[in-house]
C-alpha cells in the first residue's frame, strides 16, 4: 500500500505574513478551490521536504481563534479538528505568528498547542520585528510553548530549511486523537489565555528599543481628517485613469493577434460554414472579450497592491463615516472595492462584516460596482463615441466618461443602500472594528502570481462561457438563412432574431435597437458576452469577410446614435446580467428570496436609468 | 479611580484599559474586541481621530497592534492615563 501524501496546514491570524509564507513554500504550484458545501476558497500546493518527499500544504482562513466568529474561521476550526466535510485532517500544522505583535498572535497559538497536534511554529516576519526595534530569544520561546519555534522571514524565503526540517520531525509522530477529544481540548476560557499569551511574549522579547515607526508616520498622513480622503480620492481616480491609458498598447497587441488569426483563416478556408464558424463565432466572439485582458490585469494590480501594502484597510477607515451615512461601515467598503474587479469575491470577502443586515445590504448593492466585466462594454462604447479630446492635463475625456460611470454606480449602490436599510434589510446598528496590519512593501513574488490566477480564471472563462455562449449565438444568428430577395438582415431573419423581435418591444421605449435586444440575452451568462454578441451579429450581417478586420466600434459608431449609446452605457451600469453573481447571492444568502430581490432592483434601475439618459440626450438632439 | 472613556483620552497619551461595559456592545462586537487583544489590564493609546469634519471612527494602539473602532465602542470602554 502507498502512503498517502502528508498534509499540512498553514494557520495563524490575519496579518501574520500566512499567505506570504504559504506562496514562499509553494511557489507558483497552487491549486485554487471551494470546500464542498461553501464558498470559501481553499488554497493548495505542494513543498518538499529535505529528502524531497512530497507534502501537501493547504492554507487556511486567517483566524483570530478556535471559537469561531465568521464562516471563515469556522472553516479553519472545521479542517484543524477533522470535521470539515471532504477535507481529512491535516497531519501536521504550521503556525504563523507576527514576531512583532506576540502578545496577540500567541493566543491562537496557544490554543492550536493545547490540541496536542504535531505542531511548528513560524516565527515570521522577525526582519520587521527587528525593524521595530524588538529582539526575540526563539529557543525560550520554544521551551515556554514546548513547540519547535522556527523564525522566518517569508517574503525574503529566510528561515524556510529550517521550517522544512521541523516539519519533517513534526511529521513522525502523530496523533491518534478523534475530532471529538479534538474538539474537547478547545479552551473556551479567554482568560486563561491571555494572561498566559502576555507573560511569554514578555518574557521571549528581550530587548526593545524605541525606533522610529513607520506606520505610525504614514499613517499620520493617510488617516489625517483631510489629507486621508484627498489621497484616497486621488488614488482611485488615478487607478481608473490608469486601467483605460496603460492598457492602450497591450490591448492593440492582442488586436493584432486576432486580426492575424482572421486573415488565416480567411487565406486557408473558403467562403462557406467553416469560415463563417471560425470567423464570425469563435473569433468574433472570443476575441472581443479578450482584449480587454490587460485592463483587467491594470485594475487587479492596483486592487493587490493596495491590499498587500495594508493600505485597504486604511481605505476602510477613511470611508466608515461616509458609509454610516448609508447605514453601511468601513467593513464594507473592501468588499465593495474588491467589486470593481468582480462582485463574485466581493459577496464572498462580505463574511468579515458582523452584522447581518449589514452583510446583507452590502450583498445587494455589490453588483453596483462596475465590476471589470462591464469594461469590455465601456471601452467599446466610449472608443465609438466619446471622442479621445483632452481636457487637461493628463486628464482625457473618455478616461473621465468612464469614471463617472463608476461613480454612478457609486451613487446608484449609496441611494440602493440607503433605501435597503430602511425596507428590507431595517434594523440593527452597523458597527466597525478591525486590525490595521502595519505598512509592507509589495512582494513581486505575491502579486505576480495573484495576477496569474486572475488572468488565468478569465482566461478560462473566456475559453468555457464565452466561447460556448459565442458559438451558441452563432448558430442562432445564422440559421435559418435569410432568403435571397428578402430585404431582412440576416440577423433579424434568424432564430435569435425572432426571440431578440419580442424583447425589442419592451426595450425599444428606451432606445434599443434589435441588435442590442439579440446581446441582452447571451449576456446574462456574462455581462462581456454583449460585446462577443455584438461583434457576431454585426460580423454575420457584414457582406464580406473584410469587414470583420474593422473594429466594432467603428461598426457601432455608423449604426447606432449617440443616445442609444448612452442608454446601452446606463442600463449596464445599474443591470446585474451575471448569472455567477446571481448565484453566489444565493449561496450566500441561503435562499432565493434576496437574489430575487437583487434582481429585481437592479433591472428596474436599469431600465428607469437607461430611458432617462435616452429620452435626456434626444430632447437634446443627439 | 478617576477613569477616561476611550473615546474622550487626548492623542498619543499611554493609557491602561481599567474596565470595559461589556453590556453596551452586541455580544459579536464584544468577542471580535477580545479576539483583537481589547481586555481590561491591557496598555492602550489613541492615535487618530476621525475623518473630516467628523470624529469618528478611532484609532488606537493595543499592545503592539492598531485597531479602528467606532466611538460608541470607545465610550464603553474605560481607560486610566498612565502619564
Amino acid at each position: 500500500m502507498t502512503e498517502m501524501m502528508p498534509l499540512v496546514a498553514l494557520v495563524g491570524n490575519p496579518n501574520a505574513g500566512k499567505s506570504a509564507l504559504f506562496n514562499a513554500l509553494t511557489g507558483a504550484r497552487q491549486k485554487i478551490a471551494n470546500y464542498p458545501g461553501v464558498t470559501v476558497e481553499r488554497k493548495s500546493g505542494r513543498m518538499a521536504l529535505a529528502d524531497g518527499r512530497p507534502v501537501e500544504l493547504v492554507d487556511l482562513p486567517g483566524t483570530y481563534s478556535l471559537i469561531p466568529d465568521s464562516l471563515d474561521e469556522q472553516v479553519t476550526r472545521n479542517v484543524v479538528l477533522g470535521m470539515q466535510e471532504g477535507q481529512r485532517r491535516p497531519d501536521a500544522l504550521v503556525v504563523v505568528v507576527d514576531a512583532a505583535n506576540l502578545e496577540n498572535h500567541l493566543r491562537f497559538a496557544l490554543e492550536l498547542i493545547a490540541l496536542k497536534l504535531p505542531i511548528v511554529i513560524a516565527l515570521n516576519m522577525v526582519d520587521l520585528a527587528e525593524r521595530d526595534g524588538l529582539t526575540i530569544d526563539a529557543e525560550l520561546l520554544a521551551a515556554e510553548l514546548g513547540v519547535p519555534v522556527v523564525p522566518t522571514v517569508a517574503v525574503r524565503k529566510r528561515g524556510l530549511d529550517t521550517l522544512s526540517s521541523a516539519l519533517d520531525s513534526a511529521l513522525r509522530t502523530r496523533s491518534n486523537a478523534t475530532p471529538e477529544e479534538l474538539a474537547a481540548r478547545v479552551t473556551t476560557d479567554r482568560s486563561v489565555v491571555t494572561p498566559r499569551a502576555h507573560a511569554i511574549a514578555r518574557k521571549a522579547v528581550v530587548g526593545e528599543t524605541k525606533t522610529r515607526q513607520w506606520t505610525r508616520i504614514f499613517d499620520s498622513v493617510l488617516l489625517h481628517p483631510v489629507a486621508g480622503p484627498v489621497i484616497l480620492f486621488g488614488l482611485l481616480f488615478v487607478m481608473f485613469q490608469g486601467v483605460f491609458t496603460w492598457s492602450e498598447a497591450p490591448v492593440s497587441w492582442i488586436e493584432g493577434i486576432f486580426a492575424a488569426l482572421s486573415e488565416a483563416v480567411v487565406a486557408i478556408f473558403p467562403d462557406g460554414f467553416v469560415r463563417s464558424f471560425l470567423l464570425d463565432g469563435v473569433i468574433a466572439g472570443v476575441g472581443a472579450v479578450v482584449v480587454f485582458l490587460p485592463l483587467i490585469l491594470i485594475l487587479f494590480l492596483f486592487i493587490l497592491i493596495l491590499e498587500s501594502t495594508g493600505y485597504m484597510t486604511r481605505a476602510a477607515f477613511v470611508m466608515d463615516r461616509m458609509m454610516a451615512g448609508v447605514g453601511l461601515s468601513g467593513h464594507s467598503f473592501i468588499p465593495l472595492l474588491s467589486s470593481f474587479a468582480c462582485a463574485i469575491p466581493g459577496i464572498m470577502a462580505t463574511r468579515t462584516i458582523m452584522d447581518q443586515k449589514d452583510r446583507l445590504t452590502t450583498i445587494l448593492i455589490a453588483p453596483l460596482m462596475t465590476c471589470s466585466a462591464r469594461l469590455p462594454v465601456y471601452t467599446v462604447i466610449i472608443g465609438a463615441f466619446i471622442p479621445a479630446r483632452s481636457i487637461g492635463p493628463g486628464i482625457g475625456l473618455q478616461g473621465t466618461v468612464l469614471f463617472a460611470l463608476y461613480f454612478a454606480g457609486i451613487i446608484g449602490a449609496m441611494l440602493a443602500a440607503l433605501l435597503l436599510r430602511k425596507s428590507v434589510a431595517k434594523g440593527g446598528g452597523s458597527s466597525f472594528l478591525i486590525e490595521m496590519p502595519r505598512y509592507q512593501w509589495p512582494l513581486l513574488r505575491d502579486i505576480v502570481i495573484g495576477l496569474w490566477q486572475r488572468a488565468w480564471l478569465f482566461l478560462r472563462r473566456a475559453g468555457t462561457i464565452i466561447f460556448v455562449s459565442s458559438i451558441v449565438l452563432w448558430a442562432l444568428l445564422s440559421f435559418p438563412k435569410v432568403p435571397v430577395g428578402s430585404d431582412m438582415t440576416q440577423s433579424e431573419y434568424s432564430v435569435a432574431g425572432r426571440i431578440a423581435d419580442g424583447l425589442e418591444v419592451v426595450v425599444a421605449p428606451i432606445g434599443f435597437n434589435h441588435e442590442i435586444a439579440l446581446a441582452l440575452i447571451p449576456a446574462m451568462a456574462a455581462r462581456e458576452v454583449a460585446v462577443a454578441a455584438l461583434a457576431t451579429t454585426y460580423a454575420i450581417d457584414g457582406d464580406d469577410d473584410e469587414q470583420v478586420a474593422q473594429s466594432l466600434g467603428d461598426r457601432l459608431a455608423h449604426k447606432w446614435s449617440l443616445a442609444t449609446a448612452l442608454a446601452f452605457l446606463a442600463w449596464f451600469v445599474f443591470a446585474p446580467q451575471c448569472i455567477s453573481t446571481i448565484a453566489v447571492a444565493r449561496r450566500e444568502t441561503n435562499g432565493w428570496k434576496w437574489p430575487a430581490v437583487m434582481v429585481g432592483y437592479l433591472f428596474a434601475l436599469a431600465y428607469i436609468a437607461a430611458g432617462i439618459t435616452y429620452w435626456t440626450a434626444t430632447a437634446f438632439g443627439l | 479611580m478617576g477613569g477616561v472613556q476611550l473615546d474622550q483620552i487626548p492623542l498619543n497619551k499611554i493609557a491602561t484599559v481599567r474596565a470595559i461595559d461589556w453590556a453596551a456592545m452586541p455580544e459579536s462586537e464584544g468577542h471580535r474586541l477580545r479576539s483583537l487583544g481589547l481586555e481590561e489590564g491591557v496598555g492602550i493609546e489613541a492615535l487618530h481621530k476621525g475623518i473630516l469634519f467628523w470624529k469618528d471612527p478611532i484609532a488606537v494602539r493595543v499592545g503592539r497592534m492598531t485597531i479602528a473602532l467606532r466611538r460608541k465602542v470607545a465610550a464603553a470602554i474605560t481607560c486610566e492615563i498612565s502619564a
